[in-house]
């Protein structure tokens, strides 16, 4: 038998190399079959259980029925583009203003201290507040000022969201700021980058991979808190939901659009789970300085 | 004599009570390697980084190829972009393929455009040898290669000065020999170098001058045969003959 090397160099493989790849192949095999059989007997005991309750019927009816559902996903899809607007531009303004934040943040020159100051007060004020609160405040008390005149709901949703948010993601990108190496600053210094330089340059891309993870986890939280600008008014998704439920009585909108959002995170957070592995392993030089 | 490339006068740097640099007077001049040798804790690595502008100093000047850089007016990014300087760990840039590490103070700071850039780049590379490796990122290169690499960084946008602060000390024995071969070869090459080590026998071979630093001060300078073959400063002398027993 003359088996090549999977790596394709050429070299022949010992026996005890074969045995050992042929046992993890079954064990692969194995572990592959007994956890799809785990799953079908799980999804079929769940089955089994909630078919058979008492309520079943009723509950099948209000939140799942079929007809219901294909009829609301014109409505709450066309709802749901406005989330995804808001969503949008609020990524921009909260990606800006955090970064800007988290950099004041961590300046150390006495002339800026209040702007370090301001900066830190307003994250701790914006982490504190409730979403539904900064909503109701900046929803009716900015227009109630009379300044701007009329303003839409979904412009004032981005607003809140993206003041809340920033607050937020001012203190990831903060915490991925300290955790460069100092040495990284003093290299770019060295080479005679500025200051604003080195952060923009050497620092802040090394410290979004450290925190690609937590800053995609508020990404996702800030998918589904776009969904409370409903209460403002604007039709989006869930607000679409609220109006075909008032029409119907039947709640599977809002099983639509719980389905809609969750599908919204779903391609992203795949992305950005295969992005992090890639970059994982060019960060490990920092360990071994 | 033309004027010296860098001019130290009466440096003193303390931190807190601890007087590190007790006055320090020292000049190094166009193509001379200097090497610094000193026991630990002699203020080796705090005269390099008082020199760089990454350590402020607490009285004297220090003058670079005549101009005063220690001078508040003077910018300090523009001093610290003439001078080059390798520390003991490489520092490269993790996040940046190893010809980007070489060619990005080119490009940012001295403002070359991309392709000059990266040509000084691949050049220098080509030179160390690894120049197939050009697109690769740091962590997959050798800690000798990385070191090197850490160089002719320092050196792509010709620095009038290059600061070596005991770059092998991190490394393999096996390493050490590429890491210094490349450092001969600068010198061969006309840079100016001020280099600390612990490394005697690389200093002897290398040297221009020796300096020998004792409790903040220079206690004693000479050419190498001189200061090892026949050191006149009880503190040199003893240095040298405890680093013979070892
Ligand atoms: N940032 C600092 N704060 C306080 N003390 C410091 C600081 N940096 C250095 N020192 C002290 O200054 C003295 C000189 O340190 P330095 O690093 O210059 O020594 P060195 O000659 O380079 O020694 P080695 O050969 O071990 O590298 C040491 O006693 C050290 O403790
Ligand atoms: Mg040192």
């Amino acid at each position: 038998m003359n088996i090549r090397d999977f790596g394709g160099n050429g070299d022949d493989v010992s026996q005890i190399e074969l045995k050992r790849r042929g046992f993890r192949r079954r064990q692969t095999g194995k572990s592959l079959l007994i956890s799809c059989v785990s799953l079908l007997v799980f999804a079929a005991a769940i089955y089994v259980i909630f078919s058979h309750s008492e309520g079943w019927a009723r509950v099948q009816a209000a939140y799942f029925s079929p007809e219901r559902f294909v009829e609301a996903i014109p409505k709450v899809g066309k709802g749901l583009l406005l989330n995804i607007k808001i969503l949008c531009v609020s990524v921009v303004c909260v990606g800006i203003t955090a970064t800007l934040l988290a950099v004041a943040r961590t300046t150390r020159s006495a002339v800026l201290f209040p702007l370090r100051l301001l900066a830190t007060v307003y994250t701790n004020v914006f982490r504190g507040i409730p979403m539904i609160i900064c909503l109701y405040l900046v929803g009716f008390g900015i227009p109630a000022l009379g300044i701007f005149g009329r303003i839409p709901a979904e412009v004032l949703g981005c607003v809140a969201v993206s003041l809340i948010y920033s607050a937020y993601v001012a203190e990831v990108i903060r915490a991925g700021i300290e955790a460069v190496h100092p040495s990284q600053r003093m290299a770019a210094r060295a080479l005679g980058f500025s200051h604003a330089r080195t952060m923009r340059i050497i620092i802040l891309p090394q410290a979004v991979r450290k925190i690609i993870p937590a800053l995609m986890n508020d990404f996702v939280a800030m998918q589904k808190d776009v969904g409370l600008v409903s209460v403002l008014g604007g039709v989006d998704a869930v607000r679409s939901a609220q109006i075909l439920n008032a029409v119907n009585f039947n709640y599977t909108p809002y099983v639509v659009a719980g389905v809609f959002f969750i599908l919204m995170s779903f391609p992203f957070i795949l992305l950005i789970d295969r992005y992090a592995k890639r970059l994982q392993n060019r960060e490990q030089l920092q360990g071994a300085v | 004599m033309s004027d010296p490339v860098l001019r130290l006068v009466n440096i003193k740097k303390r931190f807190g009570a601890h007087k590190v640099l007790r006055g320090i007077d020292f000049s190094i001049h166009e193509h001379e390697v200097v090497v610094m040798i000193g026991a630990s804790g002699s203020g080796k690595s705090t005269l390099i980084r008082v020199i760089h502008l990454l350590e402020r100093i607490d009285d004297g000047q220090i003058v670079l190829a005549g101009e005063d850089i220690s001078d508040p007016r003077v910018n300090e990014d523009g001093a610290r972009a003439k001078i080059g300087i390798v520390f003991q760990n490489f520092n490269l840039f993790p996040h940046k393929s190893v010809l980007e590490n070489v060619s990005i103070a080119n490009r940012i700071v001295h403002k070359l455009p991309k392709e000059e850039a990266e040509r000084i780049g691949m050049e220098l590379l080509t030179r160390i040898g690894i120049a197939e490796k050009a697109n690769r990122y740091p962590d997959q290169l050798s800690g000798g290669q990385q070191q090197r690499v850490a160089i002719v960084r320092a050196i792509a946008s010709n620095p009038q000065l290059l600061l070596l602060d005991e770059i092998t000390s991190a490394l393999d024995p096996q390493l050490v020999g590429e890491v210094l071969d490349l450092v001969q070869e600068l010198k061969a090459a006309g840079s100016t170098i001020l280099m600390a080590t612990h490394e005697m026998d690389f200093a002897r071979r290398v040297a221009d001058r020796v300096v020998f630093l004792h409790e903040g001060r220079i206690a004693e300078e000479g050419p190498p045969e001189r200061i090892f073959e026949d050191p006149r400063h009880p503190a040199t002398k003893e240095f040298l003959s405890r680093l013979r027993i070892k």
